[in-house]
């Protein structure tokens, strides 16, 4: 399952579609997981009404844990060491989400094998809502 | 800050796992996890944020007895309050020390970070804030360090 580094190289990308239509109640959902019950992404009334927003829109922690999902599927569980991101642009209900990890990098760390990877999610319109990377342990 | 205790339950991360619409099965199949590397059901990468549930005082999480800004007879919970949101998510990052197992119980621990400002376009003067989590596992041992970047921004971010 490992990703093995005699089988990667730099340029190498995985991608999956991590999520089709983003429903409100993914949203909802969420919110009752990860305990997050910002208004911003479950009340459309306080969403519209008094912050200004067209609608609600998703938890940039959703948008991560999305992201994550791709990731791991590549890595395998338990193999992350770093995973960081930033919040381009905001996920609304009814996105459709790319994530893309691209290989930038192959080395040696104390006799352990490491990638670097470079993380992007798209929306349906190409633009970018997470840019990030991570690093993993991958095998010989 | 005070310290958080979290335990990590197999019930919750199958609860986030499934609102990650993500169904490997070392978050959700015991039997399968302990066939597998990981040896046992194993939190996805950005589950230490739902340590959230255990703060009592988490703001974002409605209390009995206390007036909250989500809509119930009104559009607003409380009169007068401006259209301030109590800011967004800017940056999350993760350092993974130890693994980290259900059953395990965390302590978190949050240390005050740096605070700056910029200027944008889409949304007038932003403020960042950063804050850094520190997860010790039931040992003491540093098992995560979490590092969050929060923005308040001084008007809705435009959509243009």
């Amino acid at each position: 399952m490992a990703l093995k580094a005699s089988a990667l190289k730099v340029g190498d990308t995985h991608s999956e579609r991590v999520v089709e239509n983003l429903s409100r109640t993914q949203l909802v959902q969420y919110a009752g997981a990860s305990g997050d019950y910002n208004p911003l992404h479950t009340d459309e009334v306080y969403t519209t009404q008094v912050a200004g927003y067209p609608s609600v829109f998703a938890h940039g922690m959703l948008t991560m844990g999305l992201t994550s999902k791709m990731l791991v599927n590549f890595v395998g569980p338990g193999r992350l060491t770093k995973f960081g991101v930033r919040f381009t642009n905001q996920v609304w209900p009814g996105d459709t989400l790319d994530s893309v990890a691209t290989v930038e990098a192959i080395r040696d760390e104390a006799g352990v094998k490491l990638v670097d990877l470079k993380l992007s999610t798209t929306n349906q319109d190409g633009k970018e809502v997470v840019s990030g990377s991570a690093t993993a342990r991958i095998d010989p | 800050m005070a310290k958080i205790t979290f335990p990590v339950e197999a019930s919750h991360i199958m609860m986030f796992a499934n609102a990650i619409g993500d169904t490997n099965p070392v978050y959700h199949d015991a039997a399968a996890a302990k066939e597998s590397e990981v040896g046992g059901i194993v939190p996805p990468p950005s589950f230490a944020q739902a340590v959230a549930q255990f703060d009592p005082d988490y703001f974002l999480r409605p209390k009995p007895g206390q007036k909250w800004f989500g809509s119930a007879k009104g559009p607003s919970g409380i009169e007068g309050k401006p259209t301030s949101t109590g800011g967004l998510h800017a940056e999350q990052h993760y350092e993974y020390h130890l693994p980290v197992h259900a059953g395990d119980v965390l302590t978190a621990e949050t240390l005050p970070g740096k605070t700056w400002e910029r200027e944008s376009k889409r949304a007038g003067k932003l403020t960042f804030r950063e804050r850094v989590t520190e997860y010790r596992n039931q040992k003491g041992e540093l098992a995560i360090t979490a590092r969050g970047v929060g923005v308040t921004t001084e008007r809705p971010v435009d959509q243009g």
